[in-house]
C-alpha cells in the first residue's frame, strides 16, 4: 500500500495498464513531455516513449476520432480531454461513432477507449472550467459513464474502465483531487493523507464498473451522490445528525440500481444530490427510477439537490455550488415527519 | 432599432451567396472549365516535399487522352489483365447500382445509392492498394468491395436488412461493414471517417506494421471539422494515410461552391497543411490508380499523407430520396467533358487491341445475370418489412459488450409485445 491523492492513484493506474498491454497509448493535449495540466499523466512518457503517451493538437474530434481509428486497429487508447468543459467538438465522435461502433458493425469494430476528462467545480474555473456535463453522455446508447470519489476507487475504476471492451467515459471531479471536500470551501482542505481511502495498493486491482458503494449505512433517508458531492452531502448529513444512508453511485451507466432499491426499500426516503445543472441531470433518471420501483415503499416525496440552471458563474461560484445550507434544507424537509 | 439604418457613410456591405452556373433547363457550358491535356503532368519523384510540387493542386492528372490512348508520365503501365480486371469491376459495381436502385422502387428495401459515374475513383484506387491496407469509405465506396471480393449476395442481404444480414438489420442499407476485407464500418454522419482513418494509420506506424490507410470523402463534407482535424493530425504525425476527396460537383442539391470551390480546389486544401496533394481526373481509372499508387509509396516510405481530389461527376441522384431534376441542369451529366469512367477504359482497350464491342456486351449481360442471381438468393433471407426480421432481441444486442439490466428490461418489454401483436 502507499498513500496518494487522486492525481496520483490515477497516474498509477495508467501506469500499471501500461505496463501490463502494450496496445494502452496516452493521448491529449499537454500530457505527453509535461504531463498533464493536472499531472495526472506526468512521468509516463519519459518511462513509456513517445509513442505511447503524447501530445495532440487542440482538437477534441481530433483526439476521439483518431482515438475510435486506433480501436479499429487494436490499440486501447485512453484519451484525455482538458476539462470536460472542452469535450463539446468531440461529441459526435463519441457518440456517433465510439459508443455505435458494436452495434451498428454487429460487433465488427469496438472502441475499448477509456476517455478521461476532470469535471466540475470549486475551484474558480469559471463557466469553461467547472462544468458537470454527466447527463449528456448518460442519456447515449453504448457509452458507459464512470466518475471515482477517492483514490481507491479512482484507480481501481479507472483499471477497469480501460480493461473494459466498450467506450467509458471516466470523469474526475477536479475538487477532490488534493482531498475530500466537505463543502466549507472558506475551511482548508483536508489532504487525502490523512483519510484511510488514500490507501491505495501498488499495481493492478480493480472496483468494478457498475457497483455502488454504501460510504455511510443508515436508516433514516437514502442519499444518493457522486464524485465531489458523496463527500459534501455525508459532511452535512453528519453535522445534521440525521442516520442517513449515503451511496456513491461511482458508475451512472449501467447504474447500481439493486444498491439503489434495498436501500430505499428500507429507508423510505431518497435525497438525490448533484453538482450539475438541474433540468434533465441525472438526478431527474434517479429520481424516475426510485418512483418506477420503490413508490410503495416511499414516505416522502423524493428530494433534489443540484446547481442551479445557469451557467457556472465565476465570482459567485459558492453561492451555485448545492452546499451545506441547499443540502441541509432539503434533508431537513425529507425527514422532517420522522422528527416530529 | 432593426430598421433604423447604420448612421455611416461608409458603403454598404453585402453577403456573397454561392449559385451554382447551370440551374433545371438551363443550357450548359462547360468551356470555362479548365481541362488539360492528358500526359501533359510532370510527376514528381515520390520523394518530393508537399512545397516543392504546390503547382499539382491546380493541375489535373489526365493519362487517357482524345484517342484511348495512354500517354505521359503518370501512366501506370498496367498489363490487359489488370485493366481487364479493373474494367469487369466497374462494369459489376454499375450493374449492382442499376439493379439493386430498381429493387428500391419495387418496394424491397427503404433506400439505395448509387455510385454511377465515380466507379473509378474507388475501383482504380482499391486496385492500386495492398488487400491489407485498410480502408476507411463514405457511403458512395462499393467499388472496394467489389475489388476484395465481397460476395454479392451478402451485399444484397445487407440491403434488404434481411435475417442474414451479417449487420442484423442495423444499419441503412448500403452501410456496410467488413473487418475481413479491411473496410471500416459505413458511417451516415459525413467525414466522420477521417480522422479515423488517420487514427489508424498512427496506430500502424507506431507499431512498426508496413500498412497504410485509405479514406473516402465528397467535397461537400471537407466542409466539416472532422477534415480539418484529420489533415492536422495527419500532418503533425506524418500518418501513413491516402486521403480521398471525391469531388462530383453536387452534395445532394448543393453545388461544390458551398463547399468552397469558387475559390479553391479541394487539393489546394492540401498546401496549408503542407500535405503533398494531387488532384485527379476522377473518370479516367488510370490517372486515379496511378495517383493512388504514388501516394502509396510514399505513405509505406514513411513520406506521410497524400490528399487526393478525384474531379469527377455524380452522374445519378444523391440517393433513392433526392430528385436532382430538380436544381441541376439534366445537360450537366450529357456534357461533361472528362466522359464516363467505364466507356473511356472500355475505348482504351478497344484501342490496344485486347477487348472488343461484343465481349463488353457479353460482360454487360453476365455482370447482370451474376446480379440477378444474388437478389434471388438474398430474396430467399427475405426483404425489409417482411417478417424474416432479426429476432427481437437482437435489437439489445452489441450495444454493450455483455447486456446491462435496464437493457434486459427492454429486451423483456419488446418480447412482451411482439407476443401481444403476434400471439404464438
Amino acid at each position: 500500500m502507499a498513500v496518494m491523492n487522486m492525481i496520483e492513484a490515477i497516474n498509477s493506474g495508467l501506469e500499471t495498464m501500461m505496463e501490463r498491454d502494450d496496445n494502452v497509448v496516452i493521448m491529449g493535449e499537454d500530457v505527453g513531455y509535461f504531463g498533464g495540466v493536472f499531472r495526472a499523466t506526468a512521468g509516463l512518457q519519459e518511462k513509456f516513449g513517445k509513442t505511447r503517451c503524447f501530445d495532440t493538437p487542440i482538437s477534441e474530434c481530433g483526439i476521439i476520432g483518431a482515438a475510435v481509428g486506433m480501436c479499429a486497429y487494436g490499440l486501447r487508447p485512453v484519451p484525455e480531454i482538458q476539462f470536460a468543459d472542452y469535450i463539446y467538438p468531440g461529441m459526435d465522435q463519441l457518440i456517433s461513432e465510439a459508443a455505435r461502433l458494436r452495434y451498428r458493425s454487429a460487433g465488427e469494430y469496438t472502441a475499448p477507449m477509456t476517455v478521461r476528462s476532470p469535471v466540475g467545480g470549486g475551484i474558480f474555473g469559471g463557466q469553461t472550467h467547472s462544468q458537470s456535463p454527466e447527463a449528456m453522455f448518460t442519456h447515449v446508447s453504448g457509452l458507459k459513464t464512470v466518475i471515482p470519489s477517492t483514490p481507491y476507487d479512482a484507480k481501481g475504476l479507472l483499471i477497469a474502465s480501460i480493461e473494459d471492451n466498450d467506450p467509458v467515459l471516466f470523469l474526475e471531479p477536479k475538487r477532490i483531487y488534493n482531498g475530500p471536500f466537505t463543502g466549507y470551501y472558506d475551511n482548508p482542505v483536508s489532504p487525502w493523507s490523512k483519510f484511510a481511502e488514500s490507501e491505495v495498493p501498488e499495481g493492478h486491482y480493480t472496483v468494478p464498473l457498475g457497483k455502488a458503494k454504501i460510504v455511510r449505512e443508515g436508516d433514516a433517508v437514502t442519499v444518493l451522490a457522486y464524485g465531489t458531492m458523496v463527500h459534501v452531502a455525508k459532511a452535512v448529513v453528519e453535522e445534521h445528525g440525521i442516520d442517513a444512508e449515503v451511496i456513491d453511485l461511482r458508475t451512472l451507466v449501467p447504474v447500481d440500481i439493486e444498491t439503489i432499491e434495498a436501500s430505499v426499500r428500507k429507508t423510505g426516503r431518497c435525497l438525490i444530490v448533484h453538482e450539475a445543472t438541474r433540468t434533465s441531470g441525472f438526478g431527474a433518471e434517479l429520481s424516475a427510477l426510485v418512483q418506477e420501483r420503490c413508490f410503495y415503499h416511499l414516505e416522502a416525496p423524493i428530494e433534489r439537490v443540484t446547481g442551479f440552471d445557469t451557467p457556472y458563474p465565476h465570482s459567485l461560484e459558492w453561492a451555485y455550488f448545492p452546499g451545506p445550507v441547499r443540502i441541509g434544507e432539503a434533508l431537513e424537509k425529507i425527514v422532517r415527519d420522522l422528527k416530529s | 432599432m432593426a430598421d433604423e439604418k447604420p448612421k455611416s457613410n461608409l458603403p454598404p456591405l453585402s453577403l456573397h451567396v454561392p449559385e451554382p452556373n447551370f440551374r433545371p433547363g438551363d443550357t450548359v457550358d462547360y468551356s470555362g472549365l479548365e481541362i488539360p491535356a492528358a500526359g501533359a503532368q510532370a510527376r514528381p519523384d515520390i520523394n518530393t516535399k508537399p512545397k516543392d510540387m504546390r503547382d499539382m493542386v491546380d493541375d489535373m492528372i489526365r493519362v487517357l487522352d482524345d484517342d484511348h490512348a495512354a500517354v505521359g508520365p503518370w501512366d501506370p503501365k498496367l498489363d490487359d489483365e489488370t485493366l481487364l480486371k479493373m474494367l469487369r469491376t466497374m462494369v459489376q459495381v454499375r450493374t449492382f447500382d442499376d439493379r439493386l436502385h430498381r429493387q428500391q422502387r419495387q418496394g424491397k428495401t427503404s433506400f439505395y445509392m448509387k455510385c454511377t459515374g465515380e466507379e473509378a475513383t474507388s475501383v482504380a484506387a482499391a486496385m492500386a492498394l495492398h488487400a491489407d491496407d485498410m480502408c476507411f469509405p463514405s457511403y458512395r465506396q462499393q467499388g472496394i468491395l467489389f475489388v476484395r471480393g465481397y460476395p454479392l449476395t451478402e451485399m444484397v442481404n445487407q440491403i434488404f436488412s434481411n435475417k442474414a444480414d451479417k449487420l442484423k438489420g442495423r444499419q441503412l442499407p448500403i452501410m456496410y461493414s467488413s473487418r475481413e476485407l479491411n473496410f471500416f464500418t459505413v458511417s451516415g454522419n459525413l467525414t466522420t471517417q477521417y480522422p479515423q482513418a488517420v487514427g489508424w494509420a498512427m496506430a500502424s506506424a507506431s507499431k512498426g506494421d508496413s500498412r497504410i490507410a485509405a479514406v473516402w470523402c465528397g467535397e461537400g463534407s471537407t466542409a466539416e471539422g472532422d477534415f480539418h482535424a484529420a489533415m492536422t493530425f495527419a500532418a503533425v504525425y506524418n500518418a501513413p494515410v491516402i486521403m480521398n476527396i471525391v469531388n462530383n460537383q453536387w452534395a445532394i442539391s448543393s453545388f461544390s461552391g458551398f463547399a468552397g470551390a469558387e475559390r479553391a480546389t479541394f487539393a489546394a486544401r492540401g498546401a496549408g497543411y503542407g500535405i503533398a496533394a494531387l488532384r485527379v481526373d476522377g473518370n479516367d481509372p488510370l490517372a486515379v490508380y496511378a495517383a493512388t499508387r504514388w501516394a502509396a509509396e510514399r505513405a509505406r516510405t514513411n513520406q506521410g499523407p497524400t490528399l487526393i481530389e478525384h474531379f469527377t461527376y455524380r452522374a445519378e441522384a444523391h440517393s433513392t430520396s433526392d430528385d436532382p431534376t430538380a436544381y441541376r441542369s439534366a445537360q450537366e451529366r450529357e456534357e461533361w467533358p472528362l466522359g464516363d469512367p467505364i466507356n473511356r477504359l472500355n475505348k482504351h482497350l478497344i484501342q490496344r487491341g485486347v477487348w472488343s464491342d461484343e465481349q463488353q456486351e457479353a460482360l454487360d449481360a453476365e455482370c447482370l445475370e451474376a446480379v440477378k442471381e444474388a437478389v434471388k438468393e438474398a430474396a430467399k433471407n427475405g426483404i425489409l418489412g417482411h417478417g424474416l426480421h432479426q429476432p427481437f432481441e437482437t435489437m439489445f444486442q452489441d450495444v454493450f459488450e455483455e447486456m446491462p439490466w435496464h437493457l434486459k428490461e427492454q429486451a423483456a418489454q419488446a418480447n412482451k409485445e411482439r407476443e401481444i401483436k403476434w400471439p404464438s
